[in-house]
């Protein structure tokens, strides 16, 4: 199973839940990867040792302006206007340049190479019993998509892996959201939680990935939430009320799992709904 | 000279439109010649990203050696320089008016972004990749 833990938004507890499910079913060959790469922070939970670092750069296209005659086909393949062809010089927009190759392929001249451009790194490690990999993307780097394919590649197929996904609902969210077979969108029971969930439940279902709901602090809202997913037929799979000891433990950065028993069973129980809606998702 | 303003529509009598990237026309006038008014939709209006240095490419491809614009971004700023398009700003009133003020050397040179990247879109949350 490849399960992403998504939110419209950052703050609602999306990383908490994943950290505690995953360790609350640590015996189980679980791997988490952290796809948070802008601001990761499931590790702040876990302190794993990691066992590799791997540089991730994408290929930047470089003119050769011994070939290139100003032809503008680049410019005109480049899907993101990561070029401009200016009179007597090819500008290359390094922000907006997703290193697709197209450029260089389709260049009449052959007069584009590419050069690697470092944009983070991928560590992979432990901590616990679970296998833990996360990436980091260089401050100012713009361009995260690539740095979170590169930690899902470096995840093992044979294992059920949950995924931190990114906050927001825009190319990140949807590169690490490729490939996975369930959703969990955590939200809260307030109207800024309805209209984030609104915008990632508008994204699942654009992308076709089955999902399922988890409010976070039900009881300092309103009941909005739980309307809005018994209208569209989203299934509401838990509720985690406001707790002292999750709050606190939060704060001190512990997975309040391997703290208290109770809590281990919930997250147990989270997972088994999980389980249990995804196979009721596959036989649609 | 051929001038290009910026501006909301076409012919010497549309408004001007402050943005560069992201404006909806380019009007381009002869400054020696009145007669000669192209005006040329900028098809990189509603562009993710990058409005700016694709006006300045399409602006380079019509021959233009000077814009007349309200506001412009760094990168923009930096592609009409590798384009040797000389960038005036202060532009009021119809396309009409700001020939006349360039004729009359009441336009300002600028050499450096007069905003931020990205100042010109309208949906500044997300949407980056
Ligand atoms: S496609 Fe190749 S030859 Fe044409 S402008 Fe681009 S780099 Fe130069
Ligand atoms: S590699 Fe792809 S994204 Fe980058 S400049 Fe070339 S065509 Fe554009």
């Amino acid at each position: 199973m490849k399960l992403l833990i998504a939110s419209g938004k950052g703050g609602t507890g999306k990383t908490t839940v994943a950290v505690n499910l995953a360790l609350a079913m640590a015996e189980k060959k679980i791997q988490l990867l952290d796809c948070d790469v802008e601001e990761p922070n499931a590790h702040l939970f876990l302190n794993p040792e990691y066992s590799s670092e791997v540089e991730i750069g994408i290929p930047v296209p470089s003119v050769d302006y011994s070939k290139c005659n100003f032809c503008g086909r680049c410019a005109e393949v480049c899907m993101f206007n990561a070029l401009a062809v200016l009179k007597d010089q090819v500008m290359v927009l390094r922000e907006l340049c997703h290193g697709c190759g197209s450029c260089a392929y389709l260049c009449p001249q052959k007069a584009i190479h590419e050069i690697e451009c470092p944009i983070g790194q991928v560590e992979a490690g432990k901590a616990y019993q679970l296998d833990f990999i996360h990436g980091r993307l260089n401050p100012g780097e713009a361009m995260s998509p690539p740095l979170i394919n590169a930690v899902k590649k470096a995840a093992a197929v044979d294992r059920i892996t949950i995924i931190d996904a990114p906050p927001g609902t825009s190319c990140p969210v949807v590169s690490a959201a490729a490939g996975c077979d369930y959703c969990l969108l955590v939200t809260e029971p307030t109207p800024f939680g309805l209209n984030d969930l609104d915008l990632a439940y508008q994204m699942v279902l654009k992308l076709g990935t089955p999902a399922g709901v988890l409010i976070n602090r039900c009881d300092i809202g309103d009941c909005a939430v739980e309307d809005y997913c018994n209208n569209n037929g989203l299934p509401l799979l838990y509720k985690i009320p406001w707790d002292m000891d999750l709050a606190r433990l939060y704060a001190r950065g512990e997975p309040v799992v391997l703290h208290i028993p109770v809590w281990k069973d919930r997250f147990r129980e989270i997972f088994f709904h999980i389980q249990a809606a995804r196979k009721v998702a596959m036989r649609r | 000279m051929k001038l290009a303003v910026c501006a909301k529509g076409e012919g010497l009598s549309a408004q001007v439109d402050e943005r560069f990237g992201r404006c909806i026309f380019f009007v381009i006038v002869d400054t020696e010649n009145e007669e000669s008014v192209v005006s040329i939709r900028n098809s990189n209006a509603d562009a993710a990203g990058g409005a700016g240095p694709q006006a300045a490419q399409l602006l380079a491809g019509v021959g233009a050696d000077a814009v007349a614009l309200g506001n412009v971004g760094p990168n923009a700023a930096e592609a009409l320089k590798t384009a040797k398009i000389e960038v005036f700003t202060g532009i009021v009133g119809t396309v009409a008016n700001v020939v006349q003020q360039f004729r009359e050397g009441k336009l300002v040179l600028l050499t450096e972004a007069t905003v931020p990247s990205h100042a010109g879109m309208k949906n500044r949350r997300g949407g980056k990749g």
